[in-house]
């Protein structure tokens, strides 16, 4: 079987197995934001809290308790990481640094899992389970939480309700990630992820010598971070870490598990907004950019010529050779497309046009399908976005799922449009402005110009990945990338959920012939147009200095 | 006092209302209106007119008014300051005065949709002249006034010859009134104390007998002062969908804002030296400049395409709602069918011919002015070639008039005695006389009814006695090309509700004659405002058209309420628009002219978007092939050389402003079709074609632009 074969078996097989389990996920998450009963366990959370589930909150309410949910979130975080040394189960390792342990917190908490620090030689057990590994479910589960509030804004009419955070972020850890990260855990630990708490191990080499081997709690932690978009690594290899990710199995179990949630959310829209075609539509433009990017970025990386890929046999510097070519581009732009940002090879050692495209798939926005809850609800700003121009070609005052758009809906998805690049292209010029940032960089020209401009979009996006190559453990890219996640993260989730109330508050539109249907391929086609064009066009410059530069010498 | 009727059928009251008749086909008023579209679209005569205009709002002030074309504005100051420095930079000259084109380019084709309004303000303030009032004092005599001393409230004499001195209502008297002030219409209307024909417009001139008139609005305040702010665009206020595509427009532009202001430092990261004159020109060619210099002359336009067609909008706001109605209320009489039931066929009772029923009622309907009266003398003729009898009247005849205690009509002439009615009135006629009556008429009758006509039956008492003849079936006549328009209306996504004072049997007949969607019967004012709430409680817009006083709560109540102007200044008061020619089916027009408004400003904000990937093709290779001779890759165009391929984008980005003038006057063709197959071609032509044309564009202009000395 050649390389390019197998590639597309796999990613047949990772099709089709998606395609099976989003519909019923899809209608269990439906099912579980939508009923009006409460588990036992959750009456004893919400009673722990405070919190009184079944009231309805406006929109200001519900961001009050995200913010208010998140900033203890990287409180705790912080505190935890600076008080490590007199934590038990800490390896002896002391307390993190105050940039870093920021930092790290920010990251975790806004779903980015960008990480400054090496995960084997500073995080010891109880930062790793009571801090990292909590944060990974609940940071996805308010991603989604805030989704189910925008869709709601859709469903519901003449309402200042969104229905209660609260609510939403227990049922969404305790009922969707905590029982699907279980199942996958354990078919991780089946197939060789290790789940201890042993210490350090010393580990003889093929090649002499000895290495550490901190062992842990990997396999709950390695489910969670790719079922909740998180992508924070329990080694610094991360997915390319054996025993993270020990087999091609694995590999595409990961990738599977990356995509699950996010691709059925566009099911639960559907059915939120009672229309099943509608959740078919978005799931379309999301699976289209995706087949795409996974085409292109194979076909880039299978086609690579050049003195190393063709001693080699193949562009396989940076990668594991139990991935292979196919593996690794599956997972480099699934991990990208979504906030994921956890990475089985090296994004620096992609080709030139591969760099490119695993960047272009996080300016996008991350939409296709996205982090969980934030890839939905970013392209249904996107759409609002679209259904403005087309819906005005159709004649009518634009409208989506019967919502009309007016100035105020636009200026909040305007808003919303504009949070990323204006943080990617403002700090990445910053970076290479200022005298002292520039030192971090490893490579000159426009490698070197990847580096920073990838570190940013993949803060700024929440994704957390990295090109490698760039020392962000500075106080410079501890700060800066830390802004860039929190902004990046809460900013538009203010105008999401603003956006939600507005919408939430319109009577909504009867369908007529005159209306513009979004639920057909035609609008597919002209929301993947949309997201292609806006996002290509904002940073078209910066990638032709950057990676197309590099990729067309 | 002004009397007002009240009516408890909006039906009986229409019949009565249009004082000039309306237009007969459905189809006609599509073309421009025969008055008014002197003023063209987009010659050079215009160009020039508009051109001093155009260099007025180069005033920042003004520029400031759109986000987009302000930032082209500074640009422009800007590389024109930086190019002062270094004058012997032919380049950066040229660039300068590009920006200044496109800048102005925008400026003109506002200009130029502004100044055709204006045309039309100034024939109407040739109509405002100044008049002398004469005001009735409480002791019956007269004092002059000039009229812009009048108040609110008093009593103005006009008389034959008088220009009317201000708005307001008749309360006393019957004149005839030229209107084409106004309306441009020269045949004269009448106007009438009481009633729905009681407004009279300041301005217009009574050309016979005396009328009192109760002023009704402030001077200065007048219909026609309104109308000249109106179409002069004076208070024009940014619709929400304006301000929607503004906000869109305004963050594109920051976006790229901040894609050019960041480029400096990644070029310098690179090795390459921007000029600052060069990121000016990529800015200006990447935001939406073109939709950006067209919109307030798409808006203008649009209302502009209203005026055309005698139809005055309130505001931009209620041109736009009419691309959004959903649910269209027409009244019967007068929009649907023609104004008057009309006899349609003779029905004769078993034993009479067609021939003889249709002689006697001719006969008897000689004398009968009314539009039913004269449909019967004119079927017999038709059909049977009965032809009016000459010199009108039999000799010696003796007409029964129609009273509305006997209902019925008729006429004893030469021993005949014939009687024509309400069924029950001539049935009774003919037994009391000792005659009997088939049942067969009973059946007649009713079957007439059950399609929703009128039966008149026809009896007669000569020699053979009293016996019944037939039945003449009236009914009304829907107006030629309807069907096809409701049709055309329900593939727009557009409800019809037929209103009607008809019972629900002779309603239905006639809606599902029509096509319409659906019918309120027997309908109140009331009716008629519950069933527009109803309608707005599910979502949808609603328009409709009215004239009487008793419509305005409805009429201001509806998304888009079109008060004719033959009707009351309360229901033109509480309209959205006013249609001159009071023509009821024009609403449709309006919907159609809404729609293309919105589809105009889709379709360019579609192309200028499209545009600028060709735009990034022409110049990024050019800003950065020296550093990074890859990129040149990108040079797909394969413009001659950097300077040519910047000025070349820059050129045709001013181009094509002024290319697309003419369809921002104009409006994108509408054809009433589904909104998928409208998006679909819409897509096609502005996406795909906006995507394709600058490549060629910019090359041609390459091509000519490399073989000017200093640049190429």
């Amino acid at each position: 079987m050649t390389p390019e074969l197998a590639g597309v078996l796999q990613l047949l097989a990772l099709v089709g197995a998606l395609a099976l389990v989003h519909r019923p996920a899809g209608t269990y998450m439906a099912r579980v934001y939508s009923s009006t009963k409460h588990l036992r366990v959750e009456r004893w959370i919400h009673r722990g809290i405070g919190a009184d589930p079944d009231s309805g909150q406006t929109w200001s309410a519900y961001l009050r308790g995200v913010l208010a949910f998140s900033a203890v979130g990287v409180l705790l975080l912080y505190l935890l990481q600076r008080l490590q040394g007199v934590l038990p189960g800490s390896y002896g390792f002391g307390p993190v640094g105050p940039a870093q342990a920021f930092n790290t917190a920010v990251s975790f908490v806004t779903n980015t899992n960008w990480q400054s620090y090496y995960g084997e030689q500073t995080m010891g057990h109880v930062v790793q389970t009571a801090g990292l590994a909590v944060q990974n479910f609940v940071s996805a589960a308010v991603g989604m939480a805030v989704a189910v509030a925008l869709v709601r804004g859709f469903a519901r009419s003449r309402t200042g309700e969104l229905g209660n955070f609260w609510c939403d972020l227990v049922r969404g850890t305790v009922r969707i990630l905590l029982p699907a990260a279980t199942v996958a855990a354990l078919v991780l630990v089946a197939r060789g992820v290790v789940q201890n708490f042993s210490g350090i191990h010393e580990v003889g080499q093929f090649t002499g010598g000895a290495r550490q081997w901190t062992g842990g709690a990997v396999a709950s932690q390695e489910a969670i971070k790719e079922l909740g978009t998180n992508g924070g690594g329990y080694f610094n290899a991360n997915s390319a870490h054996p025993y993270e990710n020990p087999t091609p199995f694995t590999n595409l179990f990961e990738i599977f598990l990356i995509l699950v949630i996010p691709f059925s959310l566009t099911r639960t829209f559907g059915l939120m907004v009672g229309s099943v075609r509608q959740g078919h539509a978005v799931l379309a433009a999301m699976f289209t950019i995706w087949l795409g990017f996974v085409s292109l970025m194979m076909w880039t990386e299978f086609a690579h010529h050049g003195p190393a890929p063709q001693a080699a046999g193949a562009a396989l510097e940076g990668k594991e050779i139990r991935f292979g070519i196919a593996g690794s581009s599956l997972f480099a732009v699934s991990t990208t497309l979504t906030s994921t940002g956890a990475v089985d090879s090296a994004h620096s050692s992609l080709t030139g046009p591969g760099g490119g495209i695993a960047m272009l798939g996080m300016m996008l926005g991350e939409i296709a399908p996205g982090g969980v809850g934030s890839g939905l609800y970013g392209m249904l700003v996107m759409a609002v976005v679209a259904v403005f121009v087309a819906g005005l070609m159709v004649g009518r005052t634009p409208e989506y799922l019967g919502k009309k758009i007016g100035p105020r809906e636009m200026k909040l998805a305007a808003c919303h449009l504009l949070v990323t690049p204006a943080l990617v292209l403002v700090l990445t010029a910053l970076s290479l402005a200022l005298p002292t940032p520039p030192d971090s960089t490893l490579n000159p020209g426009p490698h070197g110009f990847s580096e920073v401009l990838y570190a940013f979009t993949s803060a700024a996006n929440n994704n957390g990945s990295a090109f490698a190559g760039l020392n962000a453990d500075t106080d410079w890219y501890n700060t800066t990338t830390a802004l860039a996640m929190l902004l990046g993260r809460f900013l538009p989730m203010v105008f999401v959920l603003a956006l939600a109330g507005s919408l939430a508050r319109r009577q909504s539109v009867p369908v007529t012939a005159g209306t513009l249907h979004t639920g057909k391929p035609l609008f597919s086609g002209l929301l993947v147009g949309a997201v292609l064009i806006l996002t290509g066009l904002t940073y078209f410059p910066a990638l032709a200095l950057g990676p197309l530069a590099e990729g067309l010498a | 006092m002004t009397t007002v009727r009240t009516h408890t059928s909006k039906d009986s009251m229409s019949t009565t209302t249009p004082a000039r008749a309306p237009h007969g086909g459905a189809r006609t008023g599509r073309g421009p209106s025969r008055r008014r579209a002197a003023t063209g679209l987009f010659t050079p005569r215009h160009l020039a007119a508009a051109l001093p205009e155009a260099f007025r709002k180069l005033d920042p002030r003004s520029m400031a008014r759109s986000p987009v074309m302000f930032v082209v504005w500074a640009g422009a100051v800007l590389s024109t300051v930086l190019t002062l420095g270094d004058p012997g930079d032919r380049f950066g000259w040229t660039i300068s005065a590009w920006l200044w084109l496109t800048v102005l380019f925008a400026n003109l084709a506002e200009a130029v949709a502004e100044g055709r309004g204006k045309a039309q303000a100034d024939t109407l303030r040739r109509a405002r002249t100044d008049t002398v009032a004469r005001r009735l004092l409480d002791d019956g005599r007269e004092e002059h006034v000039p009229g812009t001393g009048l108040r609110l409230g008093d009593l103005v004499v006009c008389e034959a010859g008088d220009v009317v001195p201000g708005d307001g209502d008749v309360v006393e008297g019957v004149a005839s009134v030229d209107e084409s002030a106004i309306t441009g219409e020269s045949a004269p209307v009448i106007r009438e104390s009481g009633g729905d024909r009681s407004a009279v417009t300041g301005g217009t001139r009574v050309l016979t007998d005396r009328i009192v008139v109760r002023i009704t609005t402030k001077p200065g305040e007048t219909f026609i002062d309104r109308m000249i702010g109106l179409v002069e665009g004076a208070d024009r206020q940014k619709t929400p969908n304006e301000i929607a595509l503004n906000i869109l427009l305004a963050s594109l532009t920051i976006v790229f804002l901040l894609a050019c202001a960041t480029l400096p430092v990644f070029a310098d990261h690179a090795g390459a030296r921007l000029d600052m004159v060069v990121l000016v020109a990529l800015l200006v060619c990447l935001i939406p400049t073109t939709i950006g210099a067209l919109l307030p002359a798409i808006g203008i336009a649009g209302m502009d395409r209203l005026v055309q067609r005698n139809v005055l909008a309130v505001s931009g706001r209620a041109v736009e709602a009419a691309g959004d109605v959903s649910t269209l209320l027409l009244d019967k009489t007068g929009t649907i069918t023609l104004g008057n039931r009309q006899a349609a066929e003779f029905v004769p009772v078993p034993g009479v011919t067609e021939a003889e029923l249709a002689d006697a009622a001719q006969l008897s309907s000689l004398a009968d002015g009314t539009p039913e009266g004269r449909s019967v003398v004119v079927l017999a003729e038709e059909r049977y070639g009965l032809r009016e009898r000459p010199g009108g009247e039999p000799a010696g005849a003796e007409w029964v008039a129609f009273t509305a205690q006997t209902r019925m009509s008729g006429v004893d002439v030469g021993g005949r005695r014939i009687r024509k009615g309400a069924a029950g009135s001539v049935v009774a006629w003919v037994r009391e006389r000792g005659g009997t009556v088939p049942a067969d008429a009973d059946r007649i009758t009713e079957g007439v009814s059950a399609a929703g006509g009128t039966p008149l039956l026809v009896a007669v008492e000569d020699a053979d006695g009293p016996r019944v003849l037939g039945v003449v079936h009236l009914k009304d006549v829907v107006k030629d090309g309807m069907p096809e328009r409701f049709a055309e209306l329900r593939r727009m996504g557009i409800r019809t509700v037929m209103v009607t004072g008809d019972n629900p049997l002779t309603a239905r007949a006639i809606a599902e004659e029509a096509g319409v969607d659906d019918v309120l019967a027997e309908a109140t004012p009331e009716d008629k405002l519950a069933l527009i709430k109803r309608e707005q409680a599910g979502g949808r817009l609603v328009a409709m058209t009215g004239d009487g006083t008793n419509d305005a709560p409805a009429l201001a109540q509806a998304d888009v309420g079109v008060a004719m102007n033959t009707g009351t200044s309360a229901a033109k008061e509480a309209g959205t628009m006013v249609d001159l020619d009071s023509d009821p089916t024009k609403l449709i027009e309006i919907i159609e002219i809404g729609k293309q408004l919105l589809i105009t400003r889709g379709a360019l904000t579609t192309f200028s978007l499209a545009n600028d990937v060709a735009k990034y093709f022409a110049i990024i290779p050019a800003l950065f092939a020296a550093v990074y001779p890859g990129l040149d890759k990108l040079n797909i165009m394969r413009l001659s050389s950097p300077d040519s391929a910047i000025l070349s984008a820059v050129v045709f980005n001013a181009l094509v402003i002024v290319a697309l003038v003419p369809l921002s006057l104009k409006g994108v063709t509408y054809r009433p079709v589904s909104a998928d197959r409208l998006l679909r071609r819409n897509l096609t032509v502005y996406g795909l074609g906006g995507l394709v044309a600058p490549f060629a564009g910019i090359k041609i202009i390459d091509l000519v632009v490399s073989a000017l000395p200093g640049i190429g």
